[in-house]
C-alpha cells in the first residue's frame, strides 16, 4: 500500500484536483449535451485513480456516479467507452441497481460490434450479472471463447473464471469450448521466447481493422483457458492428473501445445499439487517436470526446478538437474532470475546442502552483487552449505552491508548466523563479534529480537562464550527501547550472571536499569538482583545487593516494592531462599489454581492456612514444554513453511481434577466431607463399549471418606430407567470400608444421559490406605416410551445389569508429582524403606513393564526413564505424593529382561511414612 | 396558408441550426413488451429487429429529416421502472408506447403515465403517446385510449398527441416524430 503516502508526498494541486468530493461536482458533465468525451474521459479516469489508492464512495455516491457513467454509452468514442467499462468495473463494486447497464454491454458483445468493444464488455459484464442471468448468456460465451481475436477469448475465459464460483453448473458445460481455446493453433509465426511481455501489447492500434487480421504472439488466451479447466476440475484428481499428462506433451514435453509459457507454469504448478496429494503419480509428474527443465523459457525452466526442488523426496539424479539449472541462472544478467534462482536455493539448503553446495563458487559472486535481496539470499544460503574455514570470510562480508538490507532480510541473515553457531562452535568468537555489532545497528523489534534469542541460543549451548555475551547482552539493555527484551535480559542475567566468576560486574548494569526504566522493567531488575543476593557465594556481594534492594522498598511501583520486600526477606532464611529462589521444580499451575479456588470457596478453609504442600509439582522443563513454544532450531531460517492447524490441546489431568471438584462441590450431602485429595486420572469403563448401558466409574478420595461416581448412559432411545441406583458388594471380608449412602437417579432417558449416581463410604481407618474391590450392579427400573406421545408407560419392571469389578488400589491414593530423584532419594534413606524382588513373567518387553508399573503406581516418571534405552537393563526412578498428607514417596524400579524369564524387577520404596511405603508395596505385589 | 408555410419552414430552419449545436434528447418509455426497442431499430436503421426483453436502456442516435435525435429506450419491466428518473434531466421530448392490444394493463400503464408526468424535471416537456400494435385484432383505438388516459381536459402544461402505431409495419412512426419535432420547436 505505497500509494496513499505517495499521495501524501505529491501533495498540493494533486490532492484538491483528485478529490472525492470535487469529482462528485464535475460529474455534472456526464449529463452535459453534447457530451465532451475527452472531459469525461479524464473525470473517470481520476474516479478509477481514487479507488485505486484506496478511496472510499458511500453506495449513494457511487451509484450516483454510476448512473451518471452510463448516460456516456450514448457516445461512440471508442477510448472514452474503454474508460467506461474501467469504470463501471470498479463502481459496480460499490454501486447499487448495476443491473441497468445490461442491455448496453449485451449490445456492445454482439458480434457486430465493434472489435475494441467486445472484450471489455465480456470483462465488465461478470460484474454486472446476476448468477440467475448466466444462463441467459451461455450461447454467447461459448462463441465468445472460441472466437479467433484473442482478446476476447481472453475475456470471455477470464469472465467465466469469474462467473464459476456464482454459477458453478452453467460454466461447467464450457468446459469443451475452453478446451479448444487451450488448445487453439493461432496461425502465428513470429512466436519466440519472450516471456509474456506481449501480454499488454493486444489493444493496440491493429485490432481496429477487423479480427480476421489479428495475431497472437503471446498466447495468452492459453493461460486463461488453462485457469478456468483447473477451477472446474480441482475437485476431481483423475482429471486433474489426466489433463496435465494431456497438455504436458509427453515425456519428452515436446508434444505440448501449450505454448504460452505462463500457461506452463500454471501447469507445473498444478503438477506439484497432484504430486504432493497423490504420491503415487510422483514418478510420472516428476519425468514431465525433467523434461520442462529444458524448455525454451527461463520462466517455466525455474517453475520446473523449484517444483522439483520442493518434491519431498526427489531423486538425487533429478535434484543435480534441477540445481545446476538454477545454477545458470546464477550467471544471468537479469538480476529477476538471480534472485528466484538464490531465493531456492536458501531453502533447498536447509535439507540438502550436500546438494546446494556445488553452486556455491557463483553464490560467492553473488554476495557483492548490487541488488541486496539477491546478496542477504546468496550468503545465508553460502552460511548453509559452506565449511568452517569460510565463516570468518562470510561473516565480515555480511557486516559490509547489513545497514542497508531490510529487516525483514537482516532476520533472515541472524537466524542463519544462529543455526550457523551451533554448527561450528569453534566459530563463535567471530559470530558473536558480529551478532554484538548489528545489535547497535538501528533495528525495529523483531529484528532485535532475533538477534538476542540468537545469543541466548549461544549462552545456553556455548559455554565459552557466556561471559562474552552476557557482557554484550548488559551493554544492549544500557540503551534498548524495548520492554520485553529488556524484561528477557534481565532474567536471563539473574539466572546466569550469579555462576560467573565475578558477578559484581553485572550488578551496576541492573541497578542502572533500577533507575532509569519504567515500572516493567524495573521490576525485572529487582528480580535479577534478588538473585544475585540469593546466589551469589561471597557475603560482601549479598550486602550490597541489600543496600540497593533496600532503595527499591520506596519505589513507586506496588510491583518493584513486593518483589524487593520477598527478596530481602529470603536473604535472611535461607529455608525460603532454598523455596523461592533456587527452586528447580514449580507448581503445576493448573492444579494449583484449582486448589485455590476451592480454598476460597470453602468458608471453613479459610481458617487454616492454605495447604501448598498437597500440590503436584513439575520441573521447570516440563513447565517449559507445556507453555508450548516451537524450537526455534527446528524452524529456522526456512522461508518456506506450511502451517498446520494447531488442535486444542486435551484437558490435563489438573484440569479433569478442578472440573470433578466443581460437580462434587454441587451435591449437598458431601458438603461435610472437606476438599477432595484426589480423583482418578481417567473414568474407568465397566461395560464393553457397544452395550445398551454405558457405566465408567471416577474415584474420588477424601480425607475420610471414598464417593464412587458412576457415569451412566442409556443408549436406548425408546426406553426410559427410573431410579438408577449401584449396589456395591464388597469381595473380602474384611470390612475396611463402610458404606454410607447411594444418591441414585430419579430417571434417565437416551437424551438426558449420561446420568451420575454417586455411591458414597466411610474409611474405617482413615490412616490406612484400605484396599478393596467390588462386585457393582446396575438396579433401575425399566418404562417403555409410547412411540407417538413420547410419555412413559404407567407400569415397568424391575431390572438388574451386570456391571465389571470396580477396584480402589494403591494407584488412588497417589498423586504425580516431580521431584530432584538424586537428591531427595539421599534425603528419605533414613525414613521408612523396603525392598522387593518380583518376578513378572507375563510381560513382554522393559517398556511394557514399566507402562504398568506407571499405570498401576500413579507416580510420575523422571528423567525420561519411563523409555527404557536398553532392552535387556533398566532403572525406572519414580515419584509422587501420597493424600491426606502422606507425604512424598520415591521408587526405583531396576528390571532386567530376558527371552525365557520374562521381567524381573527388584523394587525400591523409600517414603516420608510408613504407611505409603507399603502401599506402593501391596500396589505392585497384590 | 402562405403565412403558417413560411412559419413553418423558418421554424425547421432555426431548428436545425440549434440541433448542431445540440442533440435532441428523447426518452421512450412505457410497459415492458410495448415495442419500444422495435420503434428505436426502425426508426434507426427502418428495419425490424429481434429483440429481448431490455434490461437496462438502449441508446441510439435517430437522423429524421435532418434531425438527429437522440433516443433513450428504457427496459419497461416493473424492476426497471425505477431507474427511469435517473434519464429525465435535460430532456426534450417523451415518447410513451402502449400496447393497445393489452387491454388488462391499460391502468397500470396510464398509472406510471401520470406519475412520470408529475416530476417536476419533465414539466413542460411535450408528450407523444404511441398506440402500438393497431394491426392486432381486437386493439383498441388511439381514440379509445386517449379517452382512457384522460389527458384531456387534465394536461394543460404541456403540448401532447395521442396516435396510432405499427412498428412492425412502421405505420404512424413519422407523422408522430413530425409532431414532435414541432411540438419541441414551438415551445
Amino acid at each position: 500500500m505505497a500509494f496513499p503516502s505517495k499521495k501524501e508526498e505529491e501533495g498540493g494541486l494533486n490532492s484538491f484536483y483528485n478529490n472525492k468530493t470535487t469529482i462528485i461536482q464535475e460529474a455534472r458533465v456526464f449529463n452535459d449535451s453534447p457530451i465532451s468525451p475527452r472531459k469525461c474521459r479524464s473525470l473517470l479516469t481520476r474516479i478509477v485513480y481514487l479507488l485505486y489508492i484506496g478511496e472510499t464512495f458511500t453506495t449513494q455516491e457511487a451509484t450516483t456516479l454510476f448512473f451518471g457513467t452510463t448516460k456516456l454509452f450514448q457516445h461512440k468514442d471508442s477510448a472514452l467507452r474503454q474508460v467506461v467499462y474501467l469504470a463501471i468495473k470498479e463502481l459496480a463494486v460499490t454501486a447499487e441497481d448495476i443491473i441497468m447497464v445490461t442491455s448496453s454491454i449485451m449490445k456492445d458483445m454482439q458480434p457486430n460490434s465493434e472489435v475494441i468493444y467486445r472484450p471489455n464488455a465480456i470483462r465488465a459484464l461478470c460484474r454486472i450479472i446476476d448468477p440467475s442471468m448466466a444462463q441467459t448468456f451461455e450461447r454467447f460465451f461459448k462463441a465468445a471463447i472460441v472466437d479467433r481475436n484473442p482478446s476476447i477469448s481472453s475475456a470471455a475465459l477470464l469472465s467465466a473464471y469469474h462467473l464459476y464460483p456464482l454459477a458453478k453448473d452453467v460454466v461447467k458445460r464450457w468446459v469443451n469450448e475452453a478446451q479448444e481455446a487451450v488448445n487453439a493453433k493461432t496461425s502465428s509465426s513470429f512466436f519466440g521466447t519472450s516471456s509474456g511481455s506481449s501480454y499488454l501489447g493486444f489493444g493496440g492500434t491493429a485490432q481496429l481493422s477487423g479480427p480476421q487480421t489479428i495475431q497472437s504472439s503471446s498466447y495468452i488466451a492459453q493461460y486463461h483457458a488453462l485457469g478456468l479447466l483447473y477451477l472446474i476440475r480441482q475437485q476431481d484428481r483423475m482429471a486433474v492428473t489426466k489433463m496435465i499428462q494431456q497438455l504436458g506433451g509427453g515425456k519428452s514435453g515436446a508434444g505440448t501445445t501449450l505454448k504460452n509459457p505462463m500457461a506452463l507454469c500454471m501447469l507445473i504448478r498444478y503438477a506439484a499439487k497432484v504430486m504432493e496429494e497423490d504420491p503415487n503419480v510422483q514418478k510420472q509428474m516428476l519425468d514431465l517436470l525433467e523434461s520442462w527443465l529444458r524448455h525454451k523459457s527461463d520462466m517455466v525452466n525455474f517453475e520446473a526446478a523449484r517444483a522439483i526442488c520442493e518434491v519431498k523426496n526427489p531423486s538425487q539424479s533429478q535434484l543435480s538437474k534441477a540445481i545446476s539449472v538454477l545454477q545458470l541462472f546464477l550467471s544471468s544478467p537479469k538480476s529477476v532470475l538471480k534472485f528466484a534462482a538464490t531465493r531456492t536455493l536458501a531453502a533447498l539448503a536447509l535439507t540438502h546442502p550436500a546438494g546446494v553446495a556445488t553452486c556455491n563458487v557463483d553464490l560467492e559472486n553473488l554476495i557483492a552483487d548490487p541488488n541486496r535481496s539477491v546478496a542477504t539470499y546468496a550468503i545465508t544460503t553460502l552460511l548453509k552449505t559452506g565449511n568452517e574455514a569460510s565463516v570468518d570470510r562470510l561473516i565480515k562480508q555480511i557486516t559490509g552491508f547489513m545497514a542497508e538490507i531490510s529487516d525483514e532480510f537482516r532476520v533472515i541473515i541472524v537466524d542463519a548466523i544462529r543455526s550457523l553457531c551451533l554448527k561450528f562452535p569453534t566459530k563463535h568468537a567471530s559470530m558473536l563479534t558480529f551478532l554484538s555489532g548489528i545489535l547497535r545497528d538501528e533495528g525495529g523489534y523483531d529484528f532485535k529480537r532475533a538477534v538476542v534469542e540468537a545469543m541466548f541460543d549461544m549462552i545456553k549451548f556455548i559455554t565459552e562464550c557466556k561471559e562474552q555475551a552476557l557482557s554484550y547482552l548488559c551493554e544492549f539493555i544500557e540503551d534498548c527501547e524495548f520492554t520485553k527484551l529488556s524484561v528477557r535480559i534481565l532474567h536471563l542475567l539473574g539466572m546466569e550472571g550469579p555462576k560467573s566468576p565475578q558477578p559484581a560486574k553485572y550488578i551496576r548494569f541492573i541497578y542502572n536499569r533500577v533507575v532509569l526504566e519504567n515500572a516493567t522493567v524495573r521490576a525485572a531488575a529487582v528480580a535479577s538482583l534478588g538473585k544475585f543476593g540469593v546466589n551469589a557465594s561471597d557475603s560482601s556481594l549479598r550486602r550490597s545487593v541489600t543496600v540497593l534492594l533496600n532503595r527499591c522498598l520506596d519505589d513507586v511501583d506496588d510491583e518493584v516494592r513486593d518483589r524487593a520486600t520477598l527478596y530481602l526477606k529470603t536473604f535472611d532464611e535461607k529455608p525460603l531462599a532454598d523455596v523461592y529462589v533456587k527452586e528447580e521444580s514449580i507448581f503445576s499451575l493448573a492444579a494449583l489454581e484449582s486448589k485455590l479456588v476451592a480454598y476460597v470457596k470453602d468458608p471453613l478453609a479459610a481458617a487454616l492456612p492454605f495447604d501448598v504442600s498437597a500440590i503436584p509439582k513439575i520441573s521447570r522443563l516440563q513447565a517449559a514444554q507445556e507453555a508450548a513454544r516451537p524450537s526455534t532450531l527446528d524452524i529456522i531460517g526456512a522461508p518456506i513453511s506450511k502451517k498446520t492447524p494447531d488442535a486444542p490441546p486435551p484437558p490435563t489431568a489438573a484440569e479433569k481434577q478442578s472440573a470433578y471438584a466443581q460437580q462434587l462441590a454441587q451435591v449437598p450431602e458431601f458438603g461435610s466431607y472437606g476438599p477432595v485429595l484426589s480423583s482418578s486420572a481417567s473414568p474407568a469403563q465397566l461395560t464393553e463399549s457397544e452395550t445398551e448401558y454405558q457405566v465408567t466409574c471416577v474415584k474420588h478420595i477424601f480425607k475420610e471418606r471414598v464417593v464412587f461416581q458412576f457415569n451412566i448412559s442409556n443408549t436406548l432411545p425408546d426406553t426410559l430407567l427410573e431410579q438408577v441406583s449401584v449396589v456395591m458388594q464388597p469381595q473380602s471380608g474384611e470390612e475396611v470400608l463402610e458404606e454410607d449412602f447411594i444418591i441414585p437417579m430419579q430417571s434417565l432417558s437416551s437424551s438426558t444421559s449420561p446420568g451420575i449416581v454417586y455411591v458414597s463410604f466411610t474409611r474405617v481407618s482413615p490412616e490406612a490406605y484400605s484396599l478393596a474391590s467390588f462386585q457393582c450392579t446396575l438396579k433401575f427400573i425399566s418404562k417403555e416410551l409410547d412411540p407417538t406421545t413420547g410419555e412413559p408407560e404407567e407400569e415397568g419392571y424391575e431390572d438388574e445389569y451386570q456391571l465389571e469389578e470396580v477396584e480402589l488400589n494403591a494407584g488412588d491414593y497417589i498423586v504425580p508429582s516431580y521431584a530432584n530423584f538424586g537428591a531427595d532419594w539421599d534425603r528419605l534413606r533414613t525414613g521408612p524403606s523396603a525392598t522387593e524382588t518380583f518376578a513378572l513373567s507375563a510381560m513382554e518387553s522393559l517398556k511394557a513393564a514399566c507402562d504398568s508399573i506407571v499405570e498401576v503406581l500413579n507416580m510420575e516418571a523422571l528423567g525420561g526413564t519411563e523409555a527404557p534405552t536398553s532392552t535387556s537393563v533398566h532403572t525406572l526412578q519414580l515419584s509422587g505424593l501420597v493424600t491426606g498428607g502422606g507425604g512424598k514417596v520415591l521408587t526405583r524400579c531396576r528390571m532386567t529382561y530376558s527371552q525365557d524369564q520374562g521381567v524381573t524387577l527388584e523394587l525400591s520404596v523409600r517414603a516420608e511414612s510408613r504407611e505409603a511405603c507399603d502401599l506402593v508395596l501391596a500396589a505392585v505385589g497384590g | 396558408m402562405g403565412l403558417s408555410f413560411s412559419t413553418l419552414f423558418s421554424s425547421l430552419a432555426s431548428l436545425t441550426q440549434w440541433s448542431k449545436e445540440k442533440d435532441v434528447r428523447i426518452l421512450m418509455l412505457g410497459l415492458d413488451s410495448a415495442g419500444k426497442t422495435t420503434i428505436l431499430y426502425r426508426l434507426q436503421i427502418g428495419e425490424v429487429v429481434s429483440t429481448i426483453p431490455t434490461i437496462g436502456f438502449n441508446v441510439e442516435t435517430v437522423q429524421y429529416k435532418n434531425v438527429k435525435f437522440q433516443v433513450w429506450d428504457l427496459g419497461g419491466q416493473s424492476s426497471i421502472r425505477p431507474y427511469w428518473r435517473c434519464y429525465f434531466p435535460n430532456t426534450s421530448a417523451i415518447i410513451y408506447v402502449i400496447d393497445s392490444a393489452d387491454t388488462a394493463r391499460l391502468p397500470t400503464s396510464r398509472a406510471e403515465l401520470l406519475t412520470m408526468l408529475s416530476e417536476e424535471e419533465l414539466k413542460g416537456v411535450p408528450l407523444l403517446v404511441f398506440c402500438n400494435k393497431q394491426d392486432i385484432p381486437g386493439a383498441l383505438k388511439p381514440e379509445a385510449i386517449s379517452e382512457q388516459l384522460g389527458l384531456a381536459g387534465g394536461e394543460k402544461s404541456r403540448p401532447w398527441s395521442v396516435r396510432g402505431s405499427c412498428a412492425t409495419k412502421g405505420e404512424g412512426l413519422e407523422d408522430g416524430l413530425d409532431w414532435l419535432v414541432n411540438a419541441i420547436h414551438s415551445k
